[in-house]
């Protein structure tokens, strides 16, 4: 189709009813012009000629034929695609985890990541959360929104949290024990700073709002007399 | 003993059904057990007096007005305004505020909670001060 605006076609034989027609089959032949087709082509309606079927390379039967029949797996035409995200969950709503170190926190999201699970940072001076990765059924979606604009986000994605691969080298048993001690526990500098310029911009935001802060500073729980069903979040 | 009566013009709460938390006019009584009833926003129709709580509002209307006329009668006896500022009516509209808050407004309760006693507080211990001194 050229790129040009061209409005939307109407159907030719809108249904009356679910499998009943407006136009009869004569009605339509005319409507779809098949008489001025064949007009121009002089009384029939134009054919290609078939394109020669190219030949199929002689195949040798097979030397050896499976004792048993050997089932073929079904044909699968499913394709992975992320986890559909709630339509409550836009980017800055906060998000209340469940499960896991950080139960509890209420937190800022960011995005979904192409795995499906939903990038999220405390912000790490506010409550200790650092950016990371959470799946959708383990958080509960508040109507409170923070706004992310002035986030950028882009660089972030499922590689960007993989666990480091790390090279096996061949040493010997003193290296070796020291070479564990060291990659341990430290977490490289530029993730801190990835850090702290994804949180710049969203205190700022986040400190205009009053109490917004001491909100996701506070932990969630369930207190005497809050129904989990009733409760709006 | 009694002293709401069920007669037309007499409002009363639905407290049961499709209508729930209504407020509604008693309109005609059709027999013992029930009544028509009518409100502004919905159809006329029958309820059960059961489903009905009485209040302390009369209007003053015909039996079985119009609804241009029920409208008239109830903005001219005020029933909105008088029921909002009932204790009665000022206690479902807490409840339902209670009821929508979200869990930012539920955090910020807290702390108005917590700043209100601790002002209650230190009152408390200056009067104590005093009477002790």
């Amino acid at each position: 189709m050229a790129p040009q605006q061209r409005k939307p076609h109407v159907c030719r034989n809108p249904d009356l009813i679910r499998g009943v027609g407006k136009y009869s089959r004569s009605k339509m032949y005319h409507k779809r012009g098949l008489w001025a087709i064949k007009a121009k082509n002089g009384g029939a309606f134009p054919k290609h000629e078939k394109k020669a079927a190219a030949a199929a390379p002689a195949e040798k039967p097979p030397k050896f034929y499976p004792a048993d029949d050997v089932k073929k797996p079904l044909v699968n035409k499913r394709k992975a695609r992320p986890t559909k995200l709630r339509a409550s969950i836009t980017p800055g709503t906060v998000l209340i985890i469940l499960a896991g170190r950080f139960k509890g926190k209420r937190v800022v999201f960011l995005k979904q990541l192409t795995s499906g699970l939903l990038l999220v940072t405390g912000p790490f001076k506010i409550n200790g959360v650092p950016l990371r990765r959470v799946n959708q059924s383990y958080v509960i979606v508040t109507s409170t929104k923070v706004d992310v604009s002035a986030v950028n986000v882009e660089k972030f994605d499922d590689k960007y949290f993989g666990k480091k691969v790390e090279k096996k080298k061949k040493k010997g048993e003193g290296e070796f024990f020291e070479a564990e001690k060291e990659e341990k526990n430290v977490l490289p500098q530029d993730k801190k700073d990835d850090q702290k310029s994804v949180d710049a911009a969203l205190i700022q935001s986040i400190e205009a709002v009053p109490d917004l802060k001491s909100y996701l500073g506070a932990r969630f729980s369930l207190k005497a007399g809050m129904k989990p069903h009733e409760l709006v979040f | 003993p009694f002293k709401r009566y069920v007669e037309i013009g007499r409002i009363a709460l639905v407290n049961y059904g499709k209508d729930y938390g209504k407020l509604v006019v008693i309109v005609d009584v059709i027999d013992q057990n029930r009544a028509l009833v009518d409100a502004p926003d919905m159809v006329r129709g029958q309820m059960n007096f059961k489903r009905l709580t009485l209040t302390d509002i009369k209007i003053d209307i015909k039996r079985v007005p119009n609804k241009k006329t029920l409208i008239a009668a109830m903005e001219a006896a005020d029933v909105k305004n008088k029921w909002e500022n009932s204790s009665w009516g000022r206690k479902l509209i807490v409840q339902k505020k209670r009821a929508s808050l979200n869990d930012f407004d539920r955090f910020k309760i807290m702390l108005a909670k917590i700043k209100k006693a601790g002002v209650v507080r230190q009152e408390l211990a200056k009067l104590k001060k005093e009477a002790t001194a």
